[in-house]
């Protein structure tokens, strides 16, 4: 093994000696260390660790302070709720699909009611359709928020994690006026959703959407021209859009990258087409247009829900189908018709016929697709999630490799996963 | 009533239980081959290797291929200029229970043509591998790995195929076969043991303890030298 000796080191801060005076900073050989040049080592990164957004673990081996190979290890949240959803009953899934992403938990509630009404062909009414829109453009807005302040901080600007979650305190709000709990909202049935908008809700959105540009503003004003920022950022876990392709990546992750690809606009669910926005699109897939493309994303989505907003119909929120949606209270309690088919709902549940869709909605971390298989009975056979952050988060060893250390918290971030629905 | 109440607790000790309505069939009726280009093109080149078209829910299309040329067939759609699926979605599989195949399940999306594609291959419980598709989308790493810790499918070829959610040492088999109790194969007791139990090496992929095995035996000598020249 080769060595190299270190002749003299030399304190820097002078020593203060007895009597209270600065003595001469002394000079003494170090002796020999060791030449770690070309040497490996291990560094442990997790499951406890503020910077990796939950209980994922990194191990990263290191040549010096360069990535050499990063291995993630996930599974440590791992509920088995795939294999729950195979005891419940179709509705009885919607609280197991916010507990997936519970920082856009309406986006997953939403999806799943989509797949399933798929599979029993079942078309929403108007008005809860846009209500739909509405809730999930307003928690992509929730989802981004967390991870622009999450992201800020974990590179060292705590002011935007603050003004950040400011915002998503608002939206807490929305959330548990319309559903009742800020985070596991179960809003969704299938057929229809949980109850109608609550009044004053809409005026509270819009005062929401009035003012959340400002702070977009702040926030940019703090970051886009940073110097600390851009440094920090670009050319940092840059990916070229074939590679992002073929590694999977979809939402923003993707788009950074120069790929145009928004199921919003690619495969239009619920009148998306109707709606005028524009997906941006970046050009070098480093972080630093992961950011920018992130922020242009929200304020698309305040454009989706002031449209969503202003052509929001009347009419009811739930389908006209005795199949599927539970007869008005009052009438369960004085209609003997009604409460036998209320019975019946609850005791035997609803059933989806023979068969299996896939849909897939633009959550806010990307494609995410929801898979139902049925076979006729009040059960799924196979629900499956293809959560975008699990395809996502599997791309970091390739984008981390040969960058620094501290890169790789940066990268992470940059990736806005969620390890509820990584792990399952 | 006490029965249903009872029926909420069925699976715990034997796995789910198949729904009321129970239908055998795990396949639709066969569809026009012509409703779908990609469909129509595959049973031109591949022939028999096509054994079944389905459209489900309306508008998705599903293709069951023979196992044995199911990654040509992949390869051959992510690279054909008419139909480049260039985006693999998801790698699952579905069990239906009572001793019928596995199918594993690929969600194929091609962004140039906006066109979706689910291909399918049946396989039985006795012969559960399938071949990597990791060189043809680098994605389908985490996913076939994902499909092999969740059902048992080996999937011949891939590069790193360890336990993914699942703990490396998990002993109680595949949890989402539908033969497997909800509360797993062992009691409470067993598990806690086995969790006492479990070795720190378990917590790292092998080629991670070969870094550390180089960096201790790199330690060894440096001690030996410094014993050495004291």
């Amino acid at each position: 093994m080769a060595t190299k000796t270190v002749e003299y080191l030399v304190r820097r801060n002078p020593e203060m000696g007895l009597d209270g005076r600065p003595v001469p900073a002394p000079i003494f050989p170090a002796g020999v260390e060791p030449e770690l040049e070309g040497e490996h080592m291990l560094i442990n990164i997790g499951p406890q660790h503020p910077a990796t957004h939950g209980v994922l673990r990194l191990v990263v081996e290191l040549d010096g302070e360069t990535v050499v190979r990063c291995t993630p290890h996930i599974g440590y949240l791992h509920s088995g709720f795939e294999k729950l959803g195979e005891y419940r009953g179709w509705n009885q899934i919607v609280p197991l699909t916010d507990r997936m992403d519970y920082l856009a938990p309406l986006i997953y509630n939403c999806a799943y009611a989509m797949a399933v009404e798929k599979l029993m062909g079942i078309e929403v009414t108007e008005r809860c359709k846009v209500v739909r829109v509405i809730l999930m453009e307003l928690d992509r807005i929730f989802g981004h928020l967390l991870w622009l302040g999450t992201t800020a901080m974990d590179i060292g600007a705590t002011t935007v994690f603050l003004y950040a979650f400011q915002e998503r305190e608002r939206i807490y709000k929305l959330h548990e006026n319309y559903t009742g709990a800020r985070i596991t909202t179960s809003a969704t049935r299938i057929g229809g959703m949980m109850a109608d908008l609550p009044v004053g809700w809409t005026e509270q959105l819009q005062d929401f959407i009035n003012t959340l540009p400002r702070t977009l503003d702040e926030i940019e004003t703090l970051l886009t021209n940073n110097q600390i920022w851009i440094s920090r950022l670009q050319n940092v876990g840059a990916i070229g859009p074939e590679e992002a392709v073929a590694y999977g990546l979809t939402g923003p992750n993707l788009r950074a990258s120069g790929v145009p690809y928004d199921v919003r606009k690619d495969r239009p669910y619920y009148d998306y087409e109707t709606y005028d926005f524009d997906v941006p699109v970046g050009e070098h897939g480093d972080c630093y247009d992961r950011y920018l493309v992130r922020m242009e994303e929200m304020r698309q989505s305040l454009r989706i829900l002031q449209q969503a907003l202003d052509r929001l119909p009347d009419g009811p929120i739930n389908v006209d189908d005795p199949r599927v949606i539970l007869p008005p209270k009052t009438d369960a309690m004085s209609d003997m018709e009604s409460m036998i088919h209320h019975f019946k709902l609850v005791m035997e549940g609803i059933k989806a016929p023979v068969g299996e869709s896939w849909f897939s909605v633009e959550a806010s971390k990307g494609e995410l697709g929801m898979y139902v298989v049925s076979d006729g009975g009040s059960k799924p056979v196979r629900w499956r999630v293809r959560g975008p952050s699990f395809v996502n988060i599997s791309a970091l060893p390739k984008l981390v490799e040969g960058h620094l250390l501290t890169d790789v918290i940066t990268i992470n971030a940059s990736l806005d996963i969620v390890l509820g629905e990584i792990d399952r | 009533m006490g029965k249903d109440f009872e029926g909420a607790l069925e699976g715990l000790e034997s796995g789910p239980a198949p729904s009321d309505a129970g239908a055998e069939a795990t396949r639709g009726a066969e569809a026009d081959p012509s409703s779908h280009p990609s469909v129509a093109a595959l049973r031109e080149v591949f022939g028999g290797a096509i054994l079944h078209h389905e459209v489900q829910a309306g508008d998705e299309h599903v293709v069951f291929v023979a196992p044995d040329r199911c990654k040509e067939i992949l390869r051959w759609l992510r690279d054909a200029p008419d139909h480049r699926y260039d985006l693999l979605l998801d790698v699952t599989a579905v069990d239906f229970g009572g001793g019928r195949p596995l199918q594993l399940v690929y969600q194929l999306r091609s962004i140039p043509h906006k066109r979706n594609l689910r291909v399918k291959v049946e396989l039985p419980l006795d012969a559960l591998e399938a071949d990597s598709v990791v060189d043809v989308w680098p994605a389908a790493n985490w996913l076939e790995r994902e499909t092999y810790d969740m059902f048992g499918i080996r999937f011949r070829g891939h590069p790193d195929l360890r336990r993914i959610l699942m703990p490396e040492n998990y002993a109680e088999g595949y949890p989402l076969r539908k033969d497997f109790p909800l509360r797993g194969r062992f009691s409470r007791a067993e598990q806690t043991r086995r969790a006492l139990m479990l070795d720190m090496e378990s917590d790292y992929a092998p080629h991670e303890l070969a870094v550390a095995k180089r960096v201790a035996e790199r330690e060894a000598a440096a001690s030996n030298t410094q014993a050495g020249g004291a």
